[in-house]
């Protein structure tokens, strides 16, 4: 791009925002449309300053808008299917179907199969479901979606727990963080180290044909990676992270901004892959210590009494710089 | 709703549930005071013209900014742009280049012939403005636009006071000025040149007038005394530069020596230079950065070859040269007399020692209070003569061209007020929009445009102007670079952002709405909100 062209392209009050009025329609995201199908509506009763309730509905608006509306959305039981439907109110406006805790994937993929038998392949089968649904329970139904390589996107929105059973702790827990089943009490107050595991990293190794990470900070990001899967035939996976007020302890007008940090931190790795190859990694935009994060969750309180800063916030940030380095995630220096 | 238990819900069934009686505080949308209006000495809406600019509607910005300031090619070129020291964007990169956004605004309105709009009543009232300086000339655009009649009295030839006796042309061609000032006359204002008022009271009567705008400005040579020799040529700044406006340009000689450290001995050493002098010293009894003259003009000046003198005194003028003595600065940075002598070589000394007031027009009007030389007025610029107001030069505050701007649109203001009876008010103003209200992780980081200069060799031998402007790309760009600080700009935030849906978008232009009936109160809008335009406020329970 020549500079003339770069300047007139330049909408710096809109490159990050939802929508700007500066660039035509088609430029701007879905959440900006006026028309935006709004697949989750008011009235549904998150907590205030859901990220879960936000990541759905940027999620499968998207998705909608990708496929003409044509999809029907499997829900593994979690927060996102309490909160959206008890009975006899949903908040849905899109087909929708309540499956078990642990086979959301399972069921997708029978939607899928019956879409195919009655050659209405165009309508798109997506599962959504909690961490805990994904990388603990529902683990083995997925894995099989994956390896038979179905036509489902499968949707993890990640807020790092069992939130709607009262905050316990998943697989998908990070290190140190006080759950109701890990307390900061005694020598290894919180969430143990050197647990856990990375679902984008398993998927990957199922060879998928795609495979993303994405925040509800990154509204443009997301909507891309969400329209790319839904490009795709064959089993995708998108990990969203989604900040939980309630389970983090954290102030409901900061869930924007904590999705951010986790991603300036380097805590939360934002990357695509195909086929089992990394593709594609954000940058960040302006580096951050992990603390900043840390700090305004209460479940990492412990790790900050009384003034001082516990010697496990260096491991956390040791994780960070790891993803930092893992994922290339420091944009390359600009020449002076 | 009669489906099978549990088997089919209606879609978005939840509306039932009023979620809104979950909050304990609401958003609310406001429009917060940009940090550069509030600075800016003649009230422009600056944020408002930028964002009119930044979508490429010209028009609109001109006529949003002409509101408050008729001259913005003028403004856009000697304007001190105070806006661009408060822009919060400073604290980003660079502050946004509001100056050169206005005169490419300025300069675009004169090749596209645009027009003021005409009065559509007239008022019947009939108003006399003396002096068509500046603030007169504001003062006359404001009041008959606001139908009143106007007619300027003027003691010079042309119209323009110091914009065009004062500033050189290599700073404000005067093409544009000329313009600038036919474009207010053509609302029906009438001009009388040459017509020098000697008694304020005596000439409001015989006209009829209802009320007068003294804006006379600060045009008396303040002298110094300095021993002089018979044959020693000393000048003042004002007579120098207000000749350079006639057929005979002044005769200055090879070596010029200016005595002041302000703008006018800025303007008249780098005039003096343009007109061939080999040697052009500024004198000073202080240091560089206690001029009061601005960074940018000493630095230009001194680009173009003029030389400095800083810690001297003038003792003494001969035939050919001139005895300079050395100063030190005490404790309280006041200049001290050292006793050492040097010796300079000039053929002529120019006094840039400030202005006084030619009061006389005054002197015979009871009521008009006069302090340190400068004419009193109240908070609605009247003097102490009922029915006649005062601004610019002539009243205390800085000298500039913005600020006498600004003086003339609210002194027509308050005349307006004051021919109805009534008493004008100015609207409340908002709360700033300040740094930490703002959001900035939404702004692309983009430098500041590099407005182009003239050659130094051009700058030292012509009249051309120096500051070059911008073209459209640039002016886009640069416009773009505004943060909208306090104002919707209609970016979507809240409306995408909210997790419970509650944020109506009202379309292009119409902003936003709250459903209270479903916002719980996170607060993630408010957070979010690039600029500053929502506020969160506690419900009463
Ligand atoms: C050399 C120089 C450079 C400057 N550069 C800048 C700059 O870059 N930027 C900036 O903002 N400011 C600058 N200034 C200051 C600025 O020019 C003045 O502050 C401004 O012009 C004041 O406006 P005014 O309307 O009050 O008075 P003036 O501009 O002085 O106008 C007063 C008018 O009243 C007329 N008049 C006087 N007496 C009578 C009478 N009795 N009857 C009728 N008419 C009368 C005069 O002829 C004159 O036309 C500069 C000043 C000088 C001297
Ligand atoms: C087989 C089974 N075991 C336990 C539960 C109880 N349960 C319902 S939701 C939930 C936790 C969900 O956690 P996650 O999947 O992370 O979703 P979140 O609520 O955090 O969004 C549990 C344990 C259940 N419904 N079914
Ligand atoms: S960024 Fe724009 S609105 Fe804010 S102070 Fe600067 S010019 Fe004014
Ligand atoms: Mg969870």
């Amino acid at each position: 791009m020549n500079e003339i062209t770069q300047k007139l392209k330049f909408y710096q009050k809109g490159t990050h925002t939802v929508g700007n009025r500066l660039v035509s329609e088609r430029d701007r995201s879905v959440q900006a449309s006026i028309d935006r199908s709004n697949a989750l509506t008011c009235g549904h009763r998150a907590c205030q300053g859901c990220g879960e309730a936000l990541g759905a509905r940027y999620a499968i608006d998207a998705a909608m808008r990708a496929t003409n509306d044509n999809i029907i959305a499997v829900n593994a039981t979690g927060c996102l299917e309490v909160f959206t439907t008890p009975y006899p109110e949903t908040s849905w406006q899109v087909p929708w179907m309540h499956s078990l805790f642990g086979n959301a994937a399972a069921v997708a993929s029978g939607v899928a199969a019956a879409m195919r038998v009655k050659n209405r392949s165009e309508v798109r089968a997506i599962a959504q479901a909690g961490d805990g649904g994904t990388t603990d329970i529902g683990f083995q139904c997925l894995s099989g979606m994956f390896e038979r390589n179905d036509d489902v996107l499968y949707i993890c929105y990640d807020n790092e727990g069992y939130m709607n059973t009262g905050v316990q702790r998943s697989s998908a827990t990070p290190p140190a963080a006080r759950t109701a089943t890990t307390p900061a009490v005694g020598a290894e107050p919180g969430n143990v180290f050197g647990t856990g595991k990375s679902l984008p990293k398993i998927a990957m190794a199922h060879g998928i044909p795609y495979v993303a990470t994405a925040t509800v900070a990154d509204l443009l990001d997301l909507e891309r990676k969400v329209a790319k899967a839904m490009s795709i035939h064959g089993a995708r996976y998108i990990h969203i992270h989604v900040p939980c007020p309630l389970g983090w302890g954290s102030a409901s007008h900061d869930t924007i901004r904590l999705a951010r940090l986790a991603v300036e931190s380097g805590f939360f790795p934002m990357f695509e892959a195909e086929w089992g190859k990394l593709t594609a990694s954000r940058k960040i935009r302006r580096k951050v210590p992990v603390e900043e994060y840390l700090k305004l969750q209460r479940r990492f309180a412990h790790l900050f009494k009384n003034g001082r800063t516990d010697p496990r916030v260096a491991r956390l940030q040791a994780i960070c710089d790891r993803n930092i380095e893992e994922y290339d995630l420091m944009p390359a220096a600009v020449e002076p | 709703m009669d489906h099978p238990f549990a088997i089919t819900l209606d879609t978005g069934t939840s509306l039932a549930n009023r979620t809104g009686s979950w909050r304990n505080s609401r958003p609310e949308y406001v429009d917060r005071l940009p940090p550069c209006n509030h600075a800016c000495p003649a009230g422009e809406n600056i944020q408002a013209w930028l964002f009119d600019a930044e979508s490429g509607k010209y028009e609109a910005a001109w006529r949003t900014l002409t509101q408050d300031n008729p001259m913005p090619a003028v403004m856009g070129r000697v304007c001190y742009h105070p806006c661009e020291g408060a822009c919060n964007r400073a604290e980003l990169d660079e502050a946004v280049g509001i100056n050169s956004v206005e005169r490419f605004l300025g300069d675009y309105a004169l090749k596209q012939g645009f027009a003021f709009v005409q009065p559509e009543q007239e008022t019947g009232k009939k108003v006399l403005v003396i002096g068509a300086g500046p603030s007169g000339l504001s003062a006359a655009y404001h009041l008959r636009r606001m139908g009143h009649a106007v007619t300027i009295y003027e003691a010079g030839p042309m119209a323009g006071g110091m914009m065009r006796f004062g500033i050189p042309k290599y700073r404000l061609p005067r093409e544009v000025l000329d313009a600038e000032i036919k474009r207010i006359l053509d609302l029906g204002i009438e001009l009388h040149l040459n017509r020098k008022v000697d008694d304020v009271r005596e000439t409001k009567e015989a006209g009829g007038f209802d009320a007068v705008f003294l804006a006379v400005g600060a045009h008396i040579a303040k002298r110094a005394y300095i021993p002089a020799g018979g044959a020693a040529r000393v000048l003042d700044a004002v007579a120098v530069l207000r000749s350079m406006e006639g057929e005979e340009k002044p005769l200055l000689g090879r070596r010029v020596v200016v005595y002041g450290g302000g703008n006018t001995a800025m303007d008249v050493a780098r005039t003096a230079k343009r007109l061939g002098a080999e040697e052009a010293i500024v004198v000073y009894r202080r240091t560089r950065n206690r001029m009061p003259a601005r960074d940018f003009e000493i630095e230009e000046a001194i680009e173009e070859g003029v030389l400095m003198k800083w810690l001297s005194t003038i003792k003494h003028v001969g035939e050919s040269a001139i005895t300079v003595e050395k100063m030190v600065l005490d404790e309280k940075g006041f200049p001290q007399p050292t006793g050492e002598l040097e010796t300079l070589e000039a053929d002529s000394v120019i006094l840039a020692l400030g202005q006084d007031v030619d009061l006389s027009l005054i002197e015979n009007v009871s009521g008009i209070e006069v302090k340190d030389g400068v004419v009193q007025v109240g908070g609605n610029m009247m003097t102490g003569f009922a029915g006649v107001f005062a601004g610019g030069d002539m009243v205390p505050s800085e000298r500039t061209v913005t600020v006498a701007i600004g003086h003339g649109k609210k002194a027509a203001r308050h005349i307006d007020g004051w021919l109805r009876g009534e008493n004008y008010a100015a609207a409340s103003k908002h709360e700033i929009a300040s740094f930490d209200k703002l959001n900035t992780w939404y702004y692309e980081d983009a430098p500041k445009t590099v407005r182009p200069m003239l050659s130094i060799v051009r700058r030292r031998s012509t009249f051309d102007e120096v500051q070059g402007g911008l073209d459209e790309t640039n002016a886009l760009y640069e416009a773009r670079r505004c943060l909208s600080c306090g104002n919707c700009f209609e970016c979507d935030n809240c409306y995408g952002m909210c997790p419970d849906n509650a944020v109506i978008k009202l379309g292009a232009g119409m902003r936003f709405i709250f459903n209270l009936d479903y916002c719980k109160g996170c607060g993630v809008c408010a957070a979010e909100c690039p600029c500053g335009a929502i506020k969160m406020v506690p419900e009463t329970i």
